[in-house]
């Protein structure tokens, strides 16, 4: 396995190791968590947090998953294959939330039914039940498979925008909060997902190699392809753009950073306004009728688009 | 499901996988190849009856849906 922005190469036994030790380095350095922590990895059946997961579980932690159904077609159904076979496999504990059962609607209604991208309503529904989950199941933290390219093009895409807010709120760990919301963390950002895909197939890890039929087209796959070609005249590009600003950057963002949660009025989820994105968003999908708007609302200049505050 | 885009490629002789990856346009980094259940580096020479699956990495959507 080569790895060009280390200018080295590396066995499968070695970089096994060499992958483990880079998780490791994040979860010390950044004080994650500790094996008496309980950790709540929420897994979609990709390679990346099914590879987190696997760490997790040889270096010895409490660590189980959630899988949310998020009803995407046959997708869903795939991946929940796959991540059910994993955690049987390890004989890990796997949380399983039905979007539907549970909420009455799914992200191909969400696609169907509302001018909102998929990936929006997406993004808002895993954060949230990732919140509120580990809250109701007494976790400590939840971990999620964010590697160093997702990260960089995150970085990448609020740079583009000047997202102040969400500059503030980019880091490997999201301390908990009063207000209900729970300690986040990232333990894969040091880590492609060259590295992750590779981590999967060395340890035999079966996961979703299709990609989710929403993501087609989806601006983070733009901001990812031009960051793989500075990558590849200039190795070790990504790493330098996304370590350089949590070291030099975030910090300042941070400071600047208030805002304020306070319980929802409905479910009692943390959240910036009287009810939270999440209940606005199932509201509009059972209720009945259609509900499509024909135009889009663009957000006005120096306007960020809602999204709960520290649920990145 | 939806299927993968599968493409063959004959090969015109012994080559070496970066070879092969820089004439079909394909980043390096953007992509593992494998042979079996084995994976290849940039100079794993490649024979003309060799099967791989060249499988790409990059995932995408909602925050990557690293999740």
């Amino acid at each position: 396995m080569e790895l060009r922005r280390h200018n080295a190469a590396y066995c499968n036994t070695c970089f096994v190791t060499y992958f483990r030790d880079q998780v490791g380095r994040a979860i010390r350095v950044h004080q994650m968590f500790t094996p008496e922590d309980r950790v709540l990895v929420a897994v979609s059946g990709g390679k990346d947090s099914l590879a987190l997961w696997d760490v997790l579980i040889e270096a010895g932690y409490q660590a189980d998953g959630l899988y949310i159904d998020l009803g995407i077609g046959d997708y869903s159904g795939e991946s929940k294959r796959v991540t059910e076979h994993f955690a049987a496999a390890r004989g890990a504990r796997l949380h399983v939330v039905g979007l539907e059962e549970e909420y009455g609607y799914t992200i191909d209604l969400v696609a169907a039914k509302t001018s909102r991208k998929p990936c929006s309503g997406c993004g808002l529904t895993k954060r949230y039940l990732f919140n509120r989950k580990a809250a109701e199941l007494g976790y400590d933290v939840v971990a999620t498979g964010h590697n160093l390219d997702d990260e960089a093009a995150t970085l990448l895409g609020n740079v583009l925008h000047w997202q102040t807010g969400y500059l503030a709120r980019q880091a490997p760990v999201l301390e908990a909060e009063e207000a209900g919301l729970v300690r986040k963390v990232k333990p894969l950002y040091r880590l492609t997902e060259h590295e992750t895909a590779a981590y999967a197939i060395i340890r035999g890890i079966d996961y979703i190699v299709e990609e989710c039929p929403n993501a087609v087209g989806a601006r983070s796959l733009l901001y990812k392809d031009a960051l793989n070609v500075l990558e590849e005249r200039s190795p070790g590009a990504k790493q330098s753009f996304l370590l350089g600003f949590l070291e030099r950057a975030q910090p300042a963002f941070s400071a600047e950073d208030e805002h304020e949660l306070h319980p929802c009025v409905e479910c009692g989820q943390p959240t910036t306004t009287p009810r939270c994105a999440f209940c606005r968003l199932a509201d509009e999908m059972t209720r009945p009728g259609p509900t499509r708007r024909r135009g889009r609302r663009r957000p006005r200049v120096g306007q960020q688009a809602s999204r709960p505050v520290g649920q990145q | 499901m939806r299927i993968p885009k599968r493409l063959e490629v004959a090969l015109a002789g012994r080559k070496q996988v970066g070879e092969v990856l820089r004439e079909l346009g394909i980043r390096a980094d953007t992509v593992l190849v494998i042979r079996g259940d084995r994976l290849l580096t940039r100079d794993a020479w490649l024979e003309e009856d060799d099967h791989v699956e060249v499988r790409p990495v990059m995932s995408g959507g909602s925050e990557s849906c690293a999740a």
